[in-house]
């Protein structure tokens, strides 16, 4: 890679022969962006793009280059860039395409100099000066654009995961159950209670199973977690019960010393449930099997 | 938008006033409805210090950037009499006067980022910072 | 900013209509603890829908004012604790010991009819 600081116009002779490059490529555009296209598609690197999608962006991302060369600024290739990732993967087209696709352009590039100043070493090396940093910046943008939209749809799909995996389910009038499944850190004790506390409004819930079952470990923090979340949710006049704490786990919080008097627990989801109905008033009331449904709720009022 | 937002704390009157500039601001920069609680309730505790030991301070409320991070800063002073042991104040608790103690420590709870410097007869300095999350909801 | 206290039967009502200021919330207080005696309430509602901060300072002069109100022989029920409020409290370490709360008026009021009519306020 050649040495940086080409970015801005530094003196005369090198703004002369910039706009000497400038005019060079925009003279050539349609001869050059032929090739390119070509060049591409030999690769096989256009497969699922669309006749019109490949003149439209072939276009653009030939102009907005030049406008890098010409400016030094980079900013237009950045926004097109993060957009063309966008794009590209929700099209599922792979790095190997993009990148690909953007080496090539600087092939053609590069080639297309070779040519021009092939009599003139002296001034294909400065050209080349001119150019390369150019090139190499372009080329870093468009990867890391890519880089990062991949990244950002990791994050979305974590993101959604732990949305599923905390479901808040109402079981009956004023009932909601919260399951929880798998470890908890803060962030997802946070994101929990939240919805937790959001859908105890909407439903006007008044009483919370939280049953921790298949939570593996709890250790002082997530019970610290998990005593906030049933503070929170009788600030908004809702009682929580807690089930599901096994034998290992209540051993832990004891000898741990965390203090969860002040917690409503019963030992399995079934007990809870049995609880919140004793809490809103329903009774349980099992029907003559030769009835036809087997099992009633009833409200006692 | 203006990058910084003061409010001068003279009374217990400003405590919302200042809480609401905060909220605004936090609001600008994309914070969730339950981040814009937790600022304007930590902005609440710490000008709630200042009126109560310093009487009068000052609160702003900015933006700040750090590398692709992207949050509010809020920052918090006063030439009042200072805060003489740090430590102890930052005790959940802990009140010389008629709070509950939990002022300081639990705005640190609400925030991401939490500093305080304080000089006995000099007055005191608190900036907190809390980031845009950039998960994608 | 003046809080509105509506009497209905043996309950008074006080709904916060706007953000109040510490000595708004005070008055509120007195105010309150004032009219139980004066009417002789029996339960007591206050609704907070409409605040988006609760701070320390607002939660302890509210705990003060139902024990208070407690002395005088009435229930208080806070009423319309946004969620996020909620979860800024507890993170804050506020938790309300001791106050009755509920999800709004409604609420509040079958909760109330329940403690001290008898009636099953929960169903």
């Amino acid at each position: 890679m050649k040495k940086k600081g080409t970015n801005q116009p530094s003196n005369e002779a090198d703004t002369a022969l910039r706009q000497e490059l400038v005019e060079h490529f925009r003279e050539k555009r349609e001869l050059l962006r032929q090739q390119w296209v070509e060049q591409m598609t030999t690769k096989g690197l256009l497969a699922g793009l669309t006749r019109e999608d490949i003149e439209n962006e072939s276009i653009t991302i030939y102009d907005t280059c030049i406008v890098c060369l010409e400016t030094g600024e980079y900013e237009g290739a950045q926004t097109y860039a993060t957009r063309m990732a966008e794009r590209g993967v929700l099209r599922g087209m792979t790095t190997e395409q993009i990148i690909g696709g953007i080496l090539t352009l600087r092939d053609v590039y590069g080639r297309s100099l070779f040519e021009w100043y092939q009599q003139d070493m002296e001034r294909l090396l400065a050209a080349l000066d001119i150019y390369e940093p150019v090139a190499n910046k372009i080329l870093s943008i468009v990867a890391l654009a890519f880089v990062e939209e991949r990244e950002k749809i990791v994050r979305q799909q974590q993101e959604a995961i732990r949305e599923l995996s905390t479901p808040v389910l109402q079981v009956r009038d004023q009932m909601l159950i919260l399951p929880i499944i798998g470890v908890i850190d803060t962030h997802r004790a946070r994101q929990l209670t939240e919805q937790l506390l959001r859908t105890i409004r909407t439903n006007r819930a008044k009483v919370v199973v939280i049953d921790i079952t298949g939570v593996p470990a709890v250790d002082s923090k997530v019970a610290n977690h998990l005593v906030q979340t049933v503070d929170a949710s009788r600030l908004m006049g809702a009682t929580v019960i807690v089930t599901g704490i096994s034998p290992e786990i209540a051993q832990t919080l004891v000898t741990l010393g965390v203090d969860l008097s002040k917690m409503n627990t019963v030992g399995d989801l079934q007990g809870g449930i049995e609880e919140a109905d004793q809490l809103l008033g329903y009774r349980a009331i099992r029907i003559d099997p030769a009835s036809g449904s087997n099992h009633q709720e009833k409200k006692v009022q | 938008m203006a990058d910084r937002v003061c409010v001068q704390i003279n009374s217990e009157i400003d405590i919302v006033t200042a809480r609401q500039k905060g909220r605004d601001k936090a609001q600008q920069l994309g914070f969730s409805s339950t981040e814009l609680t937790l600022i304007a309730t930590a902005i609440s505790e710490v000008v709630r210090n200042i009126v109560e030991y310093a009487r009068r301070g000052e609160l702003c409320v900015g933006i700040v950037q750090q590398g692709d991070k992207r949050g509010i800063v809020v920052v918090a002073q006063d030439s009042g009499p200072g805060i003489p042991d740090i430590n102890l104040a930052m005790q959940d608790g802990y009140s010389t006067g008629k709070s509950l103690g939990l002022g300081l420590p639990g705005a640190k709870r609400l925030m991401d980022e939490f500093e305080i410097v304080s000089e006995v007869g000099k007055g005191t300095k608190v900036t907190m910072k809390k980031w845009v999350q950039k998960n994608v909801r | 900013m003046l809080v509105p206290i509506l009497k209905q039967g043996d309950y008074l009502i006080a709904s916060i209509q706007s953000e109040l200021s510490d000595a708004d919330l005070l008055k509120l207080r007195d105010d309150l603890v004032r009219r139980v005696s004066e009417f002789r309430s029996r339960g007591v509602i206050v609704d907070v829908t409409v605040l988006d901060v609760m701070d320390s300072f607002a939660t302890r002069t509210l705990r003060s004012m139902a024990h208070m109100i407690m002395l005088r022989g009435a229930e208080t029920v806070i009423v319309g604790i946004q969620p996020e409020v909620a979860f800024s409290m507890v993170q804050l370490g506020l938790r309300l010991e001791g106050v009755t709360t509920a999800l709004d008026l409604e609420e509040g009021l079958s909760l109330l009819d329940h403690k001290i009519k008898g009636d099953n306020g929960l169903g």
